[in-house]
């Protein structure tokens, strides 16, 4: 199936200003930033958590640590599809006890992969909190999570896609909703 | 990533794409080894069996562990006072242990093609844990995992294998994965631990160790067996340890970066000196820490293959 882009959601400068919205607010609910730690998701979630750490710190003079996570050893699919998913590598190189863990993913969903996602973490260790933040919430979740911060919500129907795009994977920041051709 | 295999028999099977999704999936699987929790849930419900019908302590316990890491099920069905030893076929035996739904049979048999005939009548994975003297595939995987990451590519590398080549799966499989990773493979030994015509497996043949390893970017050695000697394969153990034993005097005439490798156990003091062993060039521990990350991945790769026999 061939998809065609329907609506563009966030650009260049809305997504950084959505991202920007979600340092402060993950600053302003800790209590002290210190405890705080950046968890993304690979792939994408991986960088928006780079570039939210250096927003915090632009606003705190401290930097979070920032962890990267793939979550293929912990799907609930496994085994359903013709051949294994590729597994790609875990990077949390701190302690996760005791501390604000923020979750990073690019888009929420059915919540299956935050599922799998919170599991992986707690094999790490036991954070006080986790917390999550996702750059577009799409709805349609099978599982009872919500996220904490949302840089944009964005009602979509099953069958489309919500594509994001960032400067370090794709040479540019955007967000858009594909529709299949048909 | 697209492994369709259902079993892993060999590295002749292999080709280079196949071995470097494996590689890399490996690679992927060592983080788990340096956590507090080592634990993964991925294999829950699956169970793998080891039939091991030879002594093995590293393998079964490296399979063991690399299930146990990915939350499988292991059973170990070792063969001294089981049903083989009553006179059950290694077939039978195998028909048994299906009918209690394993996903997976690692085995090891003294009998070259073992695994393989297995893998024809089992709709289980199975994997070949080394076959008399003819494979032991995840053994190779390890040691091309371990040169890949001390040098940072396989393509190009010049490896030397020195010892008995002739009754070594480990060579062979390793021979077999190094061409097919475009390696250039030096054997060395005595001409009557060194097959013929082994050249027509792609690699060079020497009968003199310094010439063999003068320019080679990694030497590995294989064991000793004892059992040659009384074959008649060589003199003395001390006659072939003092012309192939690599020795700290032989070392300072490799290049600068070698690597020294072993897929053990090692005879100290026969074909590596304890110095060598235990020095800067060897990789010996890296390999047995990479053979459970391989073991992990290969476990991982076949419980997901909808291939049937």
């Amino acid at each position: 199936m061939t998809y065609r882009d329907k609506t563009q959601v966030l650009d260049e400068v809305t997504l950084d200003r959505a991202l920007t919205r979600i340092a402060h607010e993950i600053v302003e609910q800790a209590q002290s930033v210190d405890e705080v730690a950046l968890v993304g998701i690979k792939t994408r979630g991986e960088t928006l958590a780079e570039r939210i750490a250096q927003k915090i710190e632009a606003i705190e003079a401290v930097k979070p640590p920032v962890g990267a996570l793939d979550i293929t050893l912990y799907r609930d699919d496994l085994g359903l599809k013709a051949e294994q998913p590729q597994v790609r590598s875990t990077e949390i190189n701190f302690s996760v006890k005791g501390r604000i863990v923020v979750l990073v993913d690019d888009v929420l969903f059915t919540g299956r992969t935050i599922r799998a996602a919170m599991d992986a973490l707690m094999d790490f260790g036991r954070p006080r909190i986790i917390r999550l933040a996702v750059l577009v919430d799409r709805g349609h979740r099978e599982l009872p999570i919500r996220p904490d911060y949302i840089g944009k919500n964005l009602p979509t129907s099953r069958r489309e896609i919500v594509a994001v795009m960032l400067r370090e994977h794709d040479g540019i920041d955007r967000v858009v909703i594909r529709e299949p051709e048909d | 990533m697209a492994w369709k295999r259902k079993d892993l028999l060999s590295m002749q099977d292999l080709d280079a794409a196949e071995i470097g999704d494996l590689l890399d999936t490996a690679e992927t699987m060592k983080e788990i080894a340096g956590r507090e929790i080592k634990k993964v849930p991925t294999l829950r419900g699956k169970t793998v069996v080891n039939l091991f019908y030879e002594a093995s302590t590293r393998t079964r316990t490296s399979f063991e562990i690399a299930g146990k890491w990915l939350s499988a099920d292991v059973i170990n069905f070792s063969v001294s006072g089981s049903s083989a030893e009553k006179g059950e076929s290694l077939l039978d035996t195998a028909k048994n242990i299906e009918a209690m739904s394993p996903d997976v049979v690692v085995v090891r048999h003294k009998a070259s093609g073992a695994p393989a005939l297995l893998a024809r009548h089992l709709n289980c994975a199975v994997v070949n844990a080394g076959d008399g003297a003819h494979e032991h595939p995840t053994q190779a995987l390890l040691d091309l995992l371990t040169i890949r990451e001390k040098k940072g590519h396989l393509d190009g590398l010049h490896v030397t294998i020195v010892g008995d080549v002739a009754h070594s799966r480990v060579a062979r499989s390793n021979i077999q994965g190094m061409k097919t990773m475009g390696m250039t493979v030096t054997v060395a030994g005595p001409p009557t631990l060194i097959p013929a015509a082994c050249e027509n497996l792609g690699v060079v043949v020497s009968h003199r160790l310094e010439e063999a390893i003068a320019h080679a970017d990694v030497i590995m050695m294989l064991r000793l067996q004892h059992e040659r000697m009384q074959g008649g394969f060589i003199p003395s153990v001390r006659e072939y340890s003092r012309v192939w034993g690599l020795t700290v005097a032989r070392l300072q005439q490799c290049r600068p970066e070698v690597l020294i490798m072993h897929p053990g156990p090692v005879n100290r003091g026969v074909e590596l000196s304890p110095e060598v062993a235990d020095g800067p060039y060897s990789v010996i521990l890296d390999q047995v820490k990479n053979g459970v990350a391989v073991r992990m991945a290969v476990l991982y790769l076949l419980t997901g293959s909808k291939a049937t026999t």
